[in-house]
This record gives structure tokens, sequence and C-alpha cells, in this order.
């Protein structure tokens, strides 16, 4: 019955006809993809040069002149914004689940593409106004990327004038075009699987990266509230987080806000938020791991359930990042009880990656090492993250630099090597050819041993008591010389790691014209998007037909198969993969 | 699942009984919710759009209930003098008759839409957002008396807190955008009712999805209504 109105509603959906309507204007769900991920890798290379010049201050403190305290911080706060918002949770939801979703439950495009469409173009606009902040006077805003007020709107905070306003301005615009995507991309999955499409069948890379947009619906809305308050607050004069205050000594004409209230606003957005970029790792890691070691996911069904749980449990563990704010201290024994929770189910997650190793017939090749990789620096930051997670550890860490060294390895570097471990995946399939092999290793090698050499030592300092978002030390007692050798080796790792992402950029160029050409399949995937009649696929995916799935995405090495892979789409022996099928047991 | 029942017919699957059964079913290679996408969707946004009322609801009361400044009367900043007495709330109970009956008018535009009577359907649409735009026009009217006689403004206002006069604004002029919007929608999917568009297409849902739109911004307003006026 439901077939019916799952198949094909739209043989030749809104064909384009021109250049400008095929790759500028389009609403195919692929070049949505790459006008997405090509804009936020643009952003974030602009957030990886901040990031370098805030290195050459702590590494060389009062070398650069170009570089003043207020400089420094608008560093950051755009370093960190553009990060999390602009290029990790843009590409991996408008870039990756653009791309994946529709290949890979086998719909022919999203369900509204012209809505995905503007998702894309008010995107867009968002990352303009954004950009705009570095060019009005005073600059972008040097809040820090928590934006907490009430610093960040203060006469002496770097941009309180116009730049906080263009940045809160920007986050509106970017959750209106993230809205308008994340409708479709969650539709879809509910709406428009194949036929055989089960639940239990599909790709654990659609599994996070829809619970991933499902938080983003539902946290988003909790930045856009702070966001327009703290607008009013900044341009009106309203007080919601403003509470009096005397500034150069005059008093100020607010009064009686509250300014714990925009941190809980933030964190209740701020929280899940790791989850969004978090949850689409999580899901394509999988995928990479169980295709490069050709064996299937182990424990299939519970990494299902710890995404749903850890979706649902990121919506209750907010005020771990508050422990200092004065919150009442009750709320720190119930947080520090969920954040413990929630290692639970992430750390099933961890086990079971570590398991389809086990016996597996691992094929090191470029996204298979990306994918090992963030099994390390994901351990790490996890680690780490149980030790701020406890209100007692978590106080003297507060606001030093083993902070910046846990989330840096948690849910920077790590998502930033499932990104890379992706596109090194699927490059193949989206534009037909090959990245080269050598080079892709050298990217690894030097990127992997660098983040260690770059975040490592942060930890230690941070034991130290070395405080973030510090322009510079001074004289203090309880900080050793050696801290200061140490920041500059950190500054020497960390501008070799962030030079060397131009090998990754030359080699996505020079592949698109010089790589060897990718068959179809060329990792031998079970997937749908490796089925597809062309390669790159052609506007509506599937030809004709529509695909039917008969088994789940993991059935490599079956015993008694002809390949060590059957392809989701392929009929055949059942009693090959009695009791590996996830579907629904008749 | 036997491969062979799944290549020919959903309807030869055996479910398994009780909540397994359910997850089965919720799970299996169909549509999640027996209704045309955009309906999925447009469910889904308001959703999303529940949460934005909820934290500007739950920050209101916090700022409410932190302020250490009086919060002023709201019986009698919201009153109107009618015949030499102030009547509380009369306003106010206006506006959200007014509003209610729109969510009424609505249902019956969708019925008459799903029997294909083009003209009972559109009409019924264009009274829905003339209510929409009667109770808009009332808001602007409150928003001129607040401010022109009574002094009330976003930072400050003479009765008592200043964040009385910076969530009311906000958050009523939050919900009149969403109002404003919607009447535009409505008299959009009006004249498409009336072009025909939706007989050429064979389906009137656009016109029910309208309406769970229209039924949600009423549904907002009881909660703002009650915990802005009544508290």
């Amino acid at each position: 019955m439901a077939y019916v109105a799952i198949a094909d509603r739209d043989v030749h959906p809104h064909d384009p006809q021109t250049f400008f309507t095929r790759y500028i204007w389009s609403q195919d769900h692929k070049v949505i993809a790459i006008q997405y991920s090509l804009t936020a890798i643009l952003v974030g290379l602009v957030a990886l040069v901040l990031s370098g010049m805030m290195r050459l201050q702590l590494g060389f403190p009062n070398s650069f002149s170009f570089i003043d305290p207020s400089n420094y911080l608008q560093f950051v706060t755009m370093h960190g914004m553009i990060m999390v918002i602009y290029l990790l949770t843009a590409l991996f939801l408008g870039g990756f689940g653009n791309y994946l979703i529709p290949l890979m439950v086998g719909a022919r495009d999203m369900v509204f593409p012209y809505l995905n469409m503007l998702s894309y173009w008010v995107y867009l606009l968002a990352v303009i106004v954004l950009m705009v902040g570095f060019f009005v006077p005073g600059g972008p805003t040097g809040a820090g990327w928590t934006l907490y007020p009430p610093q960040a709107i203060l006469p002496g905070t770097a941009g309180a004038g116009g730049g906080i306003i263009l940045m809160l301005v920007s986050l509106g615009i970017f959750i209106v075009a993230f809205t308008m995507g994340g409708l479709n991309y969650v539709t879809t999955v509910l709406q428009a699987r194949c036929r055989g499409m089960t639940f239990m069948r599909m790709p654990l890379s659609v599994w996070g990266i829809f619970m991933a947009t499902v938080l983003g619906l539902l946290a988003f809305p909790a930045l856009l509230v702070s966001a327009i308050m703290m607008t009013l607050d900044s341009t009106l004069g309203t007080s919601f987080f403003m509470p009096a205050l005397v500034s150069m000594g005059e008093p100020l004409d607010y009064k009686g806000g509250s300014p714990v209230l925009f941190q809980h606003l933030f964190w209740f957005f701020g929280h899940p938020e790791v989850y969004i970029v978090a949850l689409p790792a999580f899901g394509i890691v999988s995928d990479l791991l169980s295709v490069h070691a050709r064996k299937n996911i182990f424990g299939y069904r519970m990494m299902v359930w710890a995404i749903l749980a850890i979706g649902g449990l990121s919506f209750v563990v907010w005020a771990h990042h508050m422990y200092v704010s004065g919150m009442d201290p009750y709320f720190g024994f119930f947080f520090a009880t969920t954040t413990l929770i929630i290692a639970v189910p992430t750390a099933i997650k961890v086990y079971n990656w570590v398991l389809t190793l086990w016996h597996g017939d691992i094929h090191l090749r470029t996204p298979m090492l990306f994918a090992i990789g963030f099994i390390f620096t994901f351990i790490h930051g996890g680690l780490t993250g149980l030790f701020l997670g406890n209100v007692t550890v978590d106080l003297p860490l507060s606001d030093t630099y083993f902070v910046v060294a846990h989330f840096h390895m948690v849910m920077g570097v790590s998502p930033i090597l499932v990104v890379f471990g992706a596109i090194y995946h699927w490059y193949p399939k989206i534009t037909g050819r090959m990245l080269n092999e050598t080079l892709g290793k050298v990217h690894f090698w030097l990127t992997f041993l660098g983040v260690y050499a770059v975040y490592l030592p942060m930890h230690y300092l941070g034991i130290l008591g070395v405080p973030r978002r510090y322009f510079a030390m001074g004289d203090t007692n309880f900080i050793p010389e050696s801290a200061q050798s140490l920041n500059a080796s950190i500054t020497v790792s960390a501008l070799i790691v962030g030079v060397v992402q131009v090998v990754f950029i030359f080699n996505l160029v020079w592949s698109l014209f010089k790589g060897p050409k990718a068959g179809p399949n060329p990792w031998g995937a079970t997937t749908l998007e490796w089925q597809t009649p062309d390669t790159p696929p052609s506007h509506g995916n599937w030809g004709p037909h529509l695909p039917v799935v008969y088994r789940w995405a993991y059935d490599y090495s079956v015993p008694g198969a002809k390949q060590d892979f059957i392809p989701q789409n392929q009929p055949g022996d059942p009693a090959l993969t009695a009791g590996r099928d996830h579907g629904i047991k008749g | 699942m036997t491969h062979t029942a799944l290549t020919s017919t959903a309807d030869s699957v055996a479910l398994p009984g009780g909540f397994q059964g359910v997850t089965a079913d919720l799970s299996s290679d169909k549509q999640v919710f027996p209704v045309p996408w955009g309906k999925a969707m447009m469910w889904i946004f308001l959703l999303s759009d529940t949460f934005i009322f909820s934290c500007f609801l739950i920050s209101y009361m916090n700022v409410r209930i932190s302020t250490t400044v009086p919060w002023p009367n709201s019986s009698e900043v919201f009153s109107l003098p009618i015949g030499g007495t102030d009547v509380p709330l009369i306003l106010i109970a206006i506006m959200t008759f007014v509003l209610i009956t729109s969510s009424g008018t609505m249902a019956l535009a969708v019925n008459f839409g799903y029997r294909r009577d083009r003209a009972k359907t559109a009409a019924l649409m264009l009274i829905t957002a003339a209510f929409g735009a009667m109770f808009v026009g009332m808001q602007a009217f409150e928003w001129t008396k607040l401010i022109m006689e009574e002094g009330v403004r976003p930072w400050e206002n003479p009765m008592g807190a200043p964040q009385f006069g910076s969530s009311f604004f906000m958050i009523t002029g939050f919900h009149g955008a969403h109002v404003s919007a919607g009447v535009i929608y409505l008299c959009v999917v009006a004249a498409r009712v009336l072009n025909g568009f939706y007989d050429r297409k064979g389906s009137y849902e656009t016109v029910e999805i309208t309406g769970l739109y229209w039924h949600f911004v009423d549904l907002v307003w009881v909660f703002i209504f009650a915990f802005f006026y009544l508290w």
C-alpha cells in the first residue's frame, strides 16, 4: 500500500536546462551538497587562518605588531563560531546530509527540492553577513564564541557596536537556512525511503545525520531566542540579560536582567550542538570502518539505539558547561549524573568500532586511516570529558587549556578527521575520479601526528592552570618558564598542520582533472549510493526505476557469497544472510 | 521477513504482536506517517516552532521571577475605559475571541476543501484571514495605547519592572509576526483555491496544511494569553 506513495512521484523532477539552472540555481540535492560543502570549506579556511594568528601570538608573544589584545579576542571568537556552526554544522548536514540522504535511502531527491535550494542561498547570506563583520568599524565581535553577556555588548569588548549585531543577525539567518534544509532531511528519511529500506537497514551515516538534524531542529530555537533577546538588549536597551552595571565609573541604564539566563539558553542549544557535529561523524565513521575492514559493523542494533539515546540525553546535560556560572550547586549534581550517563551509549559506540576492526580484513587506504585516527582522537577527547563532567574535578580545570584541549580533541579534530575520511571515501562517487593515495597518506599522517603535537601539551598546560583566552600571561608565579617553550612548540606544530591542508586542497583540485577514473564502486561497498547507474549520479539518481532493497547495509565477507560484499539492492539467497538481516522478522 | 515476501507485497508480512509490532511497523519500508510529505514537514516545523515559543515563554518567566522590582499588575495595565469605568482585559478578551473564532472558520474551510467546494473554501479562508488581520489590528491598537498613553517602552515603564515592556513587545511582536505571515499565507492559498490550482493538482491538502499552521498560531496565543495576561 504505502509503496505507491513512496515510489516515483516525479520521474523527471524539474529537469535543468541551462548551465545556470544546472550548477548555480540548482534544485538537485547533489549540486546543493557541493555548494554547501565548498562554501563551508572556504569559510573554514578563514577560521583556520585565524587560529594560526592566535597561535602566533601565544607562541611568540608581542612579536607581531598586527595582533593586539582586541584582535586576538576577535580571532578567538570568529574561529570558534565559524568552525562550530558555519563549517562543521553546515558541512555535515548541508553537505554530507544533502549528498548522502537521498542516495543512501534510495530517493530521487529531497522531498522539497526548491526549499532545499533556498536553504543553501540563505546559508550563503548568513556567511556573507558574518564576513561583513570583518569590515565594519570596530571589527567583528570579540566576546568569545559563547557570546556571554554582559561583556558581549558592553563598550570595551571589541565589536560591541556593529560586530555583535552582525554576528547575531548572521546566526538568525543561519537558523532559518538550517530549518529549511533540516525539515527536508528529516522528512526525506521518514517518508521517502525506497522499497525494502526499513529503518533497521539504513546505513549508520543516515542514522547519524538524521538524528543530528532532529537535534538541530529542537536546539537551534534556543539560540534564535537568545540571539533575538541579546539583539534587543544591544539595540533597544532592554534588560533581559543585563543586570545593573557600572561601566567606566558610570552607571548604565540596564537593570534587573539575568546573565545566567543567557547561559542556560545558549547551552540548551550549545550542548546538543556538540552532538549535531558528533552524530553525523559517528554514523559516517561506522560506515567507513565497515567498508574498509570488509566486515559488518559490530552491534548494528546497539549502534542505532546508542545514536537515539545520545540524541535524547544530549538535551539534559547542558549545564555541565556552567558549573562555575553561579547556578544552584544542586544542579551540578544532576548535570554531572546525566553527563556520566551519556558516556555509556558513547562508550558502546567506541567498543563497537574497535570490535568491527577485530579480525577484519583491514585495507589501510586513506579513508580508513582517517577513520582509525578518529577512534584515537575521540577516545582521548572523550576521556577528558569525564574529568570535566565531574563538578569537583571541573572547578580547578575550568577555563584552562585543559578545556581547550578537550573540546578540540572531541569536537574539533575528531569530526574533522571524519570529514577528511568521508571526502576521500565519497570523492570517487561525487567526481568520478579517485583522489591520490600518496598525497592522502601524507595528509593523514602529518595531520594526525600534528594534532597530537598541538593538543597533548595543552592538557598539561591546563593542569598547570594556564588560563585560556588570555592574550598574554604577564608575570605569573605559578606558570613555569617552560610553559612558554611548550607554547612555542604548539604554535610551530599548529602552523605545520595548517599548511599541510594545502596538500589536501591540491589533491582535491588536481584529482578532479588528473585522478585515475573511478569505477561505480571502487571500494566494494554495499550501500545504495555506490549502485547508481551513472557515476557521478545523474539528475534523479536512479534512471527509470527506483532501487529495491533486500538486505541491510553491512553484508561484507558473507560466507559462501561470490564477492566479499553483497549490495543492498541485490536479491539473492536469503539463506546466505540468514540471521544477519535486521529487517522485520516475518 | 523472507526476501520473497519483500519483493511481492507489503501486505504479506506478518507483524509480531505488542510493542514489537509497533516498532516493526514504524520502522518498516513505508512512510512513517501516512500523510502527504508537505503535511509531515509542516508538523515537524511546528514542533521546532513550539521550541521557539517555549524558549520565549520560559525566558519571560525567568526574568519575571528573577527581577527584584515589582511586576506591573496586568489587569490594570490591560484595561480599557468603557463608559467611565476601567474594564480589565476587555480588549484582550475580544482579541482572543476573534482568534479562536478564526480557527473555527479555518476548520470549516478545510472541510469544504475536501468536498472540492472552491467558492466556500476560498470564502472561509478569506474570512479567517480577515479575522487574523483584525487581530493584528487590535494588537496594533493595544501597542499604541501602551506606548502613547501609559508610557510603556521596551526598556522602561512607569509601573514597575522594565522586563515587563521588553517581554511584552518581544513575545506579542513575535506572535503577531506569525499571525501576519499566516494572513499572507492564507490569502495566497485562497487565491490558488479560487483559480482552480488544487483542482488541477487533484488534492486540497495544502488547505489543511495552512490550517495546521493557523491552528498552531492560535494555540500559541492561548499560552501567551494565560502566561502573560492572566498571571
